[in-house]
């Protein structure tokens, strides 16, 4: 543990030193490089050769751009300023960066030496030391500065004075230029940083925190798949993979255990002969030290290894010195996905290269205070880890590895009696050995099995930045969706204040577009545009789907729901919620309702045919005043009783004046049709409401199974979804509702003409209407994804959208000028985010990812868009 | 929507000129929100009835207000009562048919202005939040028989009860101007509703409208605050849109601004609880010696107006989940015009007290008042993350309503809770369990303590627990 001060970089391997200085020179591929000469030296034209324009950050550029003059020397500290901040973004986004400034002066370098450390890449000086007459020389041919001689001699040997300290400045290369002949034949090449492996995608076995648990290693890895090869003397000195998987060891192969130097021995023959990588643990580095006889404190194990290898020869002790003195802090693998240091490494350090990146990928994040074993305090730096890198690492004895926010400490004390664990990369399949034995007490009790302890695990947490202001969500299927900050505002609140917790929230259900406007005289909705759509679209056949006037409702079924008692951490808890993430009913009915639906879903036998502890439906729950009572009657019934108190009164006073001779008949017909029209509203509501009393009186319509462990089916046909519904409601009869449904095979007028029929039907009788999909589910046309459904609603219906009068031939020709192209939108990019969400659940990925989707659904949702549609 | 006003004045016809309205011609004007029709169903010597009828346009309605894009607006703005009740609508239609009579003036009947005739007017739908006994208090004090009688919402639904319309009956001997000019300002008044459709420049007339008699109407303050009370901002706005999303009436959700206090602030003591929370809040900031601090839900800000007033704290951050209410705060606060060095100590965050938020780390201390109990149980835990182990300052003081005190409050019902958005409130020893539980989860020291006069058997109404972070202490959850 923190028990090592001595913090280097990685690059002390490096055989460049600041005072042998020579031509070609190589730079990482993220630097900051500063260019060092007197006025005149070249030192622009120099940049203009080797590097793009955008990357050379030039003191005269910045003096033009903060005082209209770039020689305006007043104005040079201003200059600076802008300069450092233009520098320090581009390091932070990993851009190699020159900076094209005399910078003779140490103090000057310093500032541009700290900018590189801050953001942990290395400082590379190149230094053009030009003869004075050079320098004179091409200051005189410039027209546009006047410089006397006495400022470029005193600039020279201000850069002479320091040349030779460069490297103890922190510069890590020093390219030397001292005629022009050098700068011309100057050659410059990249050359990457130890820790970038991208090229190497694997796959790999990641190994945990091994502490000279030899006979475990051995046996993970022939379980693994690994065939050892053994020494004269049986011992383990190498293990290949006969399908060329490679192991990579978190570090800590050392001390505590029985067989240090046997790991060692093992890992080694491994890594030399390619079958394996290792990054250093604190362990290996305190080991380094000892070996090159610093005083250490022979504490947590030392002593043990340094017995153990008293019994090796020399040049095995020199070999492990070399190793693990060359050991690379951490490596980045797989293009960028894949991360290994000792200790995790946040994202803003992976590939970088610095003491800081050295010192927390060998001892973490440590908040400086110590805890009741007097052990150190680490920082959760994986509850705030947002990086795009799956980060797996050790360090920390945990009972049982588990994924926060794609990261994954796979130590699990095996010295302590634990397990030695690996993680199969890319499958991210754990497999593990028991420890024979408790080789070591640890300081701080260290628990197999059982309970944790409060507090142990750390909880995916969201964080403020995860949801606050302009965000934008990468999806599948429609690329990236933006959501803006005022909306996002919102839905930060009634997220936060309203919803249930983020674990129970795997999908919000998207908004549905209707169907274009129907010309048919008195109808503003119609299927024939439905069809006319996915025809268009390429699909041949859909499916008509009932709609349910109800209210939307998602229920999170679980197994363990079967047992009614709510009782249970919020993550085994199932829930039925609402389209902004409320729980639909309070707690006792919830869990009344979520016991029998999870004994449909067990009698259904779904939970065994898939193979999930869960299932997340999509449902319309009835009735639509089960929820919406107190809107229908602060809204529906108001206006129904306004509007019937006031028309007849209206009716019966233009009938009086109308006896009296006056003439008003073309206004007493327009009232009487409003009266009949303000009755049709009045009946149009009161078919949706009926009482309930807890339970009986409620049903629920499922009428697609979105998602279940490990998987989601929005690919799967209708057939399929409405036919698990069918299912559900043999098994709750009473409770759970099927979905009445026609095909239309979009070539055949007679089948198009039938489902026309069955809508006339059943929305004549006062039905909402139906919905119409793409039988096949999830379907892309020409243009991208087509839209999932499309509702069309029935003419009684929609006076509770349009009003009571919308049906007035006035009224609906106006009604008619809507515009969906924001709806069809709005539906698309919510129905990506929505089953992105899911993959992202099914992917086992971190919570934030998850929610990130969910939230962006609320969020849009709280866009302007013409809410009648 | 639709008025009569009849009189039994001899000749009664004398109300066609009062009016500057023929009672043989049937008149209509088209007004903003539609067109005004005027008629006389009867119009005899012994009596004579105007009936103005508005027909609404609800259609031009919403499009007439911005632009002609329906997008923006709820679908309360584009299905609602404004067709049929009574309200600002018809107010305004009847200022602008009846303009020369409201002012008092008529070429034919010079000398009838100034007289009381004998009046009734009727209101088959008027709008009237309040119901019933509003009405009276605003139309009895003017020297008005008022007969009103509830609408029910929907006779097939009787357990539904009545709707906020009222049909009203008005009878009295008023000059007519006086009656014109009480229906033009009582109708909004009475309405109550925000103001989608009425323009600021329009409450602005209505407001002179009340000239001579508002000023000494014993419900003044009520009258104009009403007016004023309905300005809407986008953040209203994007909150109603996701009110509809669920089916919600828009103020359900959108509450974070409550208009009045709770139960106990209704219940009014010597010294506001309000007050005595605020002092005793201030009091443990200051014997802690914090000069950074949060004030988590914040709210309207009236916390962090206290606050100010104290020179020690020099960093002030009022954190709030509610957009609006931090739009209220920085109103409140006049943060657009407050000195420079007042304002370099104060910053208005949003935020949510289930997410972790690094703005929030590092302060000495954190006031938590009356917010805990806003929070679904479920999501303490967040709660306890975000402040004790994530944000953990020195000292964090919470209050909260003792739940055994209500019985002191004879306006609730038994089990009630204070506040419509409590989601729980606690006992004095479910109190304690929490605070020393997360004392001892995250290495706080906690001492509990009461607000407000301390009943001998129910307790303080509030309790205050103050949590103080060990030195060298360590949250578990940090660890």
């Amino acid at each position: 543990m923190s028990d090592d001060d001595v913090r280097r970089t990685d690059d002390d391997h490096s055989d460049d030193h600041a005072d042998r200085p020579r031509r070609g020179l190589a730079i990482p591929e993220l630097a900051l490089v500063v260019l060092i000469g007197a006025s005149g030296s070249g030192k622009s034209t120099f940049a203009r050769r080797h590097f793009l324009p955008t990357q050379v950050l030039s003191s005269d550029f910045f003096r033009g751009l903060v005082a209209d003059d770039e020689n305006d020397q007043a104005s040079t500290p201003d200059a600076f300023d802008v300069l450092h901040y233009a520098a320090a973004t581009r390091l932070r986004a990993g851009r190699l960066t020159v900076v094209d400034a005399t910078n003779v002066r140490r103090e000057d370098r310093a500032s541009l030496v700290a900018l590189a450390r801050e953001h942990d890449v290395l400082p590379v000086a190149i230094v053009l030391d030009m003869p004075e007459e050079v320098c004179l020389e091409r200051n005189a041919a410039r027209s546009d500065r006047d410089l006397p001689a006495g400022v470029v001699r005193r600039q020279r040997s201000e850069l002479r004075r320091g040349l030779r300290g460069l490297g103890r400045e922190g510069f890590r290369k020093v390219l030397l230029l001292r005629s022009p002949e050098d700068v011309d034949t100057a050659a410059l090449t990249y050359e990457k940083q130890y820790n970038d492996r991208r090229e190497d995608t694997g796959p790999f076995d990641v190994i945990g925190d091994v502490h000279g648990c030899r006979a475990e290693l051995e046996e993970l890895l022939v379980r693994l798949g690994y065939v050892l090869t053994h020494d004269d003397r049986g011992r383990p000195t190498g293990a290949a993979h006969p399908e060329g998987r490679r192991a990579v060891f978190v570090g800590d192969l050392v001390d505590r255990g029985p067989d240090s130097p046997g790991v060692l021995r093992l890992v080694m023959g491994m890594v030399a002969a390619g079958d394996a990588l290792c990054v250093p643990g604190n362990h290996e580095n305190k080991l380094v030290r000892a070996l090159r006889g610093r005083n250490v404190q022979l504490s947590h194990g030392l002593q043990e290894t340094l017995d153990q290898l008293a019994h090796e020869p020399e040049d095995f002790r020199q070999a492990v010195e070399e190793f693990c003195y060359g050991l690379v802090s951490h490596y980045v693998l797989d293009g960028g996905a894949l991360v290994v240091a000792h200790a995790g490494l946040p994202e803003k350090l992976q590939g970088r290269s610095s003491g800081r990146v050295r010192s927390f990928a060998l001892y973490g994040d440590t908040t400086g205070e110590t805890d009741e074993f007097g052990l150190p305090v680490r920082y959760p730096w994986a509850s705030d880890y947002r990086g795009r890198a799956m980060v797996l690492y050790g360090h920390t004895p945990v009972p049982e590895p588990e994924w926060v926010n794609n990261t994954m400490c796979l130590d699990t004390g095996c010295v302590f009696g634990g397990r030695l664990t690996a993680l199969r990369y890319p499958e991210r399949q754990l497999v593990a050995v028991d420890a024979a034995r408790t080789y070591y007490e640890p300081a701080r009790p260290f628990l197999v099995d059982g309970a944790l302890p409060p507090g142990e695990r750390e909880p995916d947490v969201l964080d403020i930045d995860d949801v606050l202001g302009k965000r934008v969500v990468e999806t599948r299927l429609a690329g990236r969706v933006t959501v803006r900050a005022e909306n996002a505002a919102a839905a930060i609140e009634v997220m936060s204040r309203f919803a249930l917790a983020p674990e129970q929230l795997l999908h919000l259900p998207p908004t549905m577009s209707p169907v274009a406007t129907s010309r048919q005289p008195g109808l503003l909705e119609h299927p024939a545009e439905a069809f006319a759509y996915y025809r268009e679209a390429g699909v041949a056949l859909v499916v008509c789907e009932e709609k349910h006037m109800g209210s939307r409702g998602l229920a999170l079924v679980r197994r363990d729901d079967l047992n009614g008692s709510a009782d249970r951490p919020v993550e085994r808890r199932g829930a039925v919620y609402t389209r902004t993430g409320r729980s639909f009913f309070g707690g006792d009915l919830t869990a009344a309702l979520l016991t029998r639906l999870a004994g449909a879903v067990e009698a259904a036998g779904l939970f065994d045919e898939l193979a999930s502890d869960w299932v997340l439906l999509d449902t319309e729950v009835l009735p639509w005043s089960a929820k919406a009572g107190e809107l229908i009657r602060a809204q529906y019934a108001a206006v129904g009783a306004a509007a019937r108190a006031a028309v007849p009164a209206a009716v019966r006073q233009l009938e009086q004046a109308a006896a009296r001779g006056l003439d008003v008949g073309e206004l007493l017909d327009r009232q009487r049709q409003r009266s009949t029209d303000a009755g049709a509203f009045t009946a149009a509501y009161r078919r949706y409401c009926w009482p309930t009393d807890g339970l009986d009186g409620i049903s629920v319509a499922p009428f697609q199974a979105l998602a279940a462990e490990g998987t989601t089916f929005a690919d799967r046909e209708h057939a399929w979804h409405l036919e698990v519904a069918d299912r559900l409601a043999v098994a709750a009869p009473g409770l759970v509702r099927g979905t009445a449904h026609r095909y239309v095979d979009l070539a055949d007028p007679a089948s198009e003409s039938v489902a026309t029929d069955w809508w006339t039907e059943l929305t004549a009788l006062g039905g909402e209407g139906m919905v119409v999909k793409p039988a096949a589910n999830l379907t892309r046309g020409v243009k991208g994804v087509v839209q999932p459904g499309l509702k069309v609603r029935g003419r009684e219906y929609l006076r509770i959208i349009y009003g009571p009068d919308y049906t007035r031939p006035e009224n609906l020709d106006r009604l008619r000028d809507r515009n969906l192209g924001r709806k069809r939108g709005l539906a698309l990019r919510e129905y990506a985010l929505g089953v992105e969400a899911l993959e992202r659940v099914a992917r086992g990925e971190p919570l934030w990812r998850v929610h990130e989707c969910v939230f962006a659904v609320l969020a849009l949702e709280s866009e302007p868009v013409d809410p009648r549609l | 929507m639709l008025l009569t006003l009849s009189t039994t004045h001899r000749p009664a016809t004398d109300l066609g000129f009062l009016l500057h309205k023929n009672p043989d011609r049937p008149q209509a004007v088209d007004v903003s929100s539609g067109r005004v029709h005027v008629f006389y169903p009867e119009a005899s010597d012994e009596r004579c009835t105007v009936a103005l009828l508005l027909e609404v346009d609800p259609i031009a309605l919403v499009r007439g207000a911005r632009g002609t894009s329906a997008d923006g607006f709820s679908l309360g703005q584009h299905v609602n009562d404004r067709p049929y009740a009574a309200s600002s609508l018809l107010a305004v239609a009847l200022g602008k048919v009846f303009a020369s009579a409201r002012r008092g003036t008529s070429k034919e009947r010079p000398d009838l202005v100034g007289v009381a005739l004998p009046l009734e007017i009727r209101l088959p739908a008027l709008s009237c939040r309040g119901g019933a006994g509003m009405a009276e208090r605003f139309f009895a004090p003017l020297g008005w028989t008022v007969e009103a009688r509830p609408v029910p919402l929907d006779e097939t639904f009787p357990e539904w009860g009545d709707s906020r319309y009222i049909e009203l009956r008005l009878t009295g001997t008023q000059r007519l101007a006086d009656a014109i000019n009480h229906l033009y300002v009582g109708l909004p008044v009475l309405d109550d509703a925000k103001h989608y459709w009425v323009s600021s420049d329009e409450i602005d007339k209505l407001l002179r409208a009340g000239e001579g008699w508002l000023g000494t109407h014993p419900d003044r303050d009520m009258i104009t605050r009403r007016y004023l009370a309905h300005r809407v901002s986008f953040a209203r706005q994007a909150m109603a849109r996701l009110a509809e999303v669920d089916d919600l009436d828009p103020d359900t959700l959108d509450d974070a601004v409550a208009p009045t206090g709770g139960a106990d602030e209704r219940e009014q003591p010597p010294v506001p609880l309000v007050v005595q929370r605020h002092g005793a809040v201030v009091a443990e900031l200051r014997a802690s010696g914090a000069t950074r601090v949060l004030d988590l839900g914040c709210g309207n800000g009236a916390l962090v107006q206290t606050l100010l007033e104290e020179s020690a704290l020099i960093e002030i951050v009022g954190v709030d989940v509610s957009a609006r209410a931090l739009e209220v705060a920085a109103r409140r606060l006049h943060l657009d015009r407050m000195p420079e060095r007042q304002r370099a100590r104060l910053s208005l965050l949003q935020g949510s007290l289930t997410c972790a938020d690094g703005r929030l780390r590092g302060y000495d201390a954190a006031v938590l008042m009356e917010v805990v109990e806003h929070l679904d149980p479920d999501r303490l835990p967040a709660l306890e993350r975000t402040v004790f182990a994530d944000a953990a300052p020195g000292t964090v003081i919470v209050t909260t309503p003792n739940v055994e005190h209500n019985v002191r409050y004879p306006a609730l019902l038994p089990g009630g809770l204070r506040h419509r958005d409590h989601r729980f409130e606690w006992t004095r020893s479910e109190f304690a369990q929490w605070a020393t539980g997360v004392a001892g989860r995250h290495g706080y020291v906690v001492r509990i303590d009461g607000i407000g006069t301390d009943d001998p058997e129910f307790g303080p109404p509030t309790q205050m627990a103050v949590f103080t972070r060990r030195v060298g202490s360590v949250s578990e959850v940090a660890a």
